[in-house]
């Protein structure tokens, strides 16, 4: 060993001693991301496995990609990338800038009072549980509920939506914003409040009015946030929200609501086919990453905005 | 400067009126279930359309879910995973928050990259579902509690806002003989209210809402949280255990009308708090919006 790498360690066995505390106070936390963040990624070579319980996780038998081309080949593999890829191309479309149109209005409202009520009363139903909000779905879209009630008496003849895979994604998606549209203007209304308030100022004297202080103030104001969660949103395309479709889904919407990570909880929990679930989650897995970091290289190359 | 023009008066009228139609759209659904679960069962049975107003009155509803020992159990439980849950959140994030914090400090990017890599990157659902089956968390009441213990997004909101603590208060409680344990209880704690604060509410609204963990690692029916019992009954559809005493006929309006009353239940707590706590939810995602 040289003599300054020795000199290294003796450095780091210092500063361990003396500061012993601070690092057994930090040791339930690195433990906590070794064990429960950590584990589960070693728990991944079972994609490549054949994993049984009696043999565990290191004994199982090596299949190779097995689960991988079984999966590619299945009836599923193009139903789930489809259904996984509209869905999020509808929220990309209709729920991303949903939020930001909200912001940009209420930051057009004169009186704070009103801004003040509307906030509280579009931030409201972030707080509800998944569980509540797919309740009241289910309920007032039954078939003699609330909406086909009012529909009837407009003439509309009463259907079983939550049955019908042609309004899934359109249930999804629109419920989606009726509960996080309030709370994602928050950060936009942040990012307004950063604006300097004389570039206002000196586009008045300029003589501009508030469509075009908007359009070349505002706008331009808030488009590094609106591309950093873009950049986000890119990244957890493949894993859309599994939590909110297994409530809402059942067997005769499948055709438009099964997606990769509902699939993964059927199969693997349900069914306990482990391997095989591992190997498309990792697949999913992998596709998100690529994304994320393509987008972020992109958005590199066009606007000096990016995540790392 | 010139006076608003017909234009800018006529978008200021239509932006207004958006923003109450909004208003309506997100408060209607909560009225309706409120005016439902208070109406006779019987008579909002026959009711077609809107509801404006309670529709006869009757706490029939209610009466029923309180007597109904899932409900009451669920409650139970949840307020349990909401407590400890939390408060084991708090430790742990506080704990990595405070080394983060530190300067010079070896190590400390080594384990914020460790830290990153798993927002990015992760094992997925069945490689921890069999973690915490080979670690024999399953149906215990730790299942809800352990894995999640620190959410990276609100440990680098903490880690902020530990970092902007002035420096000379630590150092002088240091040379006073403070140790870091004393330093983090006595001075980083105190100053770091508003920012615990939040965290307190993010973490205990997420427990409170909590129901997939549940669903994957709980077996035990007198383990189940509120939302796993407000998923059967509102969304699997099985009132039937709760409406034995109700002759035939009458079970199918009372048991519309109670999942309105269990709706309810469920939400109150969140709704009655909310205007209390709403300055906090803000501040909370302004703190993690700003920073990044």
């Amino acid at each position: 060993m040289s003599r300054s790498s020795n000199s290294r360690w003796i450095t780091v066995g210092r500063d361990l001693k003396r500061n012993k505390l601070l690092y057994l106070m930090a040791l339930p936390v690195i433990a906590y991301y070794l064990i429960f963040d950590y584990g589960p990624m070693y728990g991944l070579q079972i994609a490549v496995k054949d994993y049984s319980p009696g043999d565990g996780i290191w004994n199982s038998p090596w299949v190779g990609f097995h689960h991988f081309i079984e999966f590619f080949n299945s009836y599923y593999f193009w139903r789930l990338i489809r259904n996984t890829l509209l869905i999020n191309v509808y929220e990309l479309i209709f729920g991303f800038p949903a939020p930001i149109i909200l912001a940009l209005l209420l930051n057009e409202l004169r009186r704070q009072v009103f801004k003040r009520i509307v906030q509280t009363i579009t931030y409201l139903p972030h707080f509800i549980s998944v569980v509540v909000v797919v309740g009241m779905l289910v309920d007032f879209l039954a078939r003699d509920g609330v909406v086909n009630q009012v529909l009837s008496s407009l003439g509309v003849a009463p259907r079983s939506y939550l049955s019908e895979p042609e309004w899934f994604r359109f249930l999804y998606v629109s419920s989606g914003i009726w509960q996080q549209v309030g709370w994602g203007s928050i950060i936009y209304l942040a990012a307004l409040t950063n604006i300097d308030p004389t570039l206002y100022e000196a586009a008045k004297v300029d003589g501009a009015g508030r469509w075009k202080q908007m359009i070349h103030i505002t706008v331009p104001g808030i488009m590094p946030t609106v591309i950093i969660l873009l950049i986000l949103k890119m990244g957890s395309m493949m894993s859309v929200g599994s939590e909110k479709i297994l409530l809402m889904y059942n067997p005769l919407t499948y055709d438009t609501a099964d997606v990769i990570s509902t699939f993964v909880y059927r199969k693997g929990i349900l069914e306990a086919s482990y391997s095989y679930t591992t190997a498309v989650g990792l697949f999913n897995a992998v596709i998100a990453l690529s994304l994320l970091i393509l987008s972020n290289s992109v958005s590199k190359r066009v606007s000096e905005t990016k995540l790392w | 400067m010139n006076k608003s023009t017909l234009g800018e008066k006529s978008f200021d009228l239509l932006n207004a009126a958006a923003m109450i139609v909004l208003c309506f759209f997100t408060l209607y659904p909560f009225l309706f279930v409120a005016f439902s679960s208070l109406s006779d069962p019987g008579l909002l049975a026959q009711h077609r359309g809107m509801l404006w107003k309670p529709y006869g009155f009757s706490l029939g509803a209610y009466k029923a879910v309180f007597a109904n020992p899932n409900i009451l159990t669920g409650y139970g439980n949840t307020i349990f995973y909401v407590i400890v849950g939390t408060a084991f959140n708090l430790i742990m994030t506080a704990l990595g928050a405070y080394f983060l914090s530190r300067r010079n400090v070896l190590f400390k990017n080594a384990v914020m990259l460790m830290i990153v890599v798993t927002m990015f990157f992760q094992g997925g659902l069945i490689p921890s579902y069999l973690l915490v089956s080979n670690l024999g968390l399953i149906d215990t009441p730790w299942a809800m509690i352990i894995p999640g213990a620190v959410n990276t997004w609100n440990l680098i909101i903490m880690r902020t806002a530990f970092q902007a603590v002035p420096v000379s208060l630590e150092e002088s409680a240091k040379i006073d003989g403070a140790s870091e344990w004393t330093v983090l209880w006595r001075i980083i704690l105190p100053l770091s209210v508003p920012v615990m604060a939040v965290m307190v509410l993010f973490y205990a609204v997420a427990h409170w809402n909590a129901w997939f963990n549940a669903m994957l690692y709980l077996r035990n029916r007198e383990l189940y949280p509120l939302q796993l019992i407000l998923r059967e009954i509102l969304i699997t559809n099985s009132t039937d255990n709760m409406t034995t005493d109700a002759s035939g006929v009458d079970k199918m309006p009372i048991g519309e009308a109670i999942k309105y009353a269990t709706i309810m239940v469920a939400t109150v707590p969140i709704l009655v708090l909310y205007p209390f706590l709403q300055k906090y939810f803000v501040k909370g995602i302004m703190i993690g919006a700003l920073k990044e």
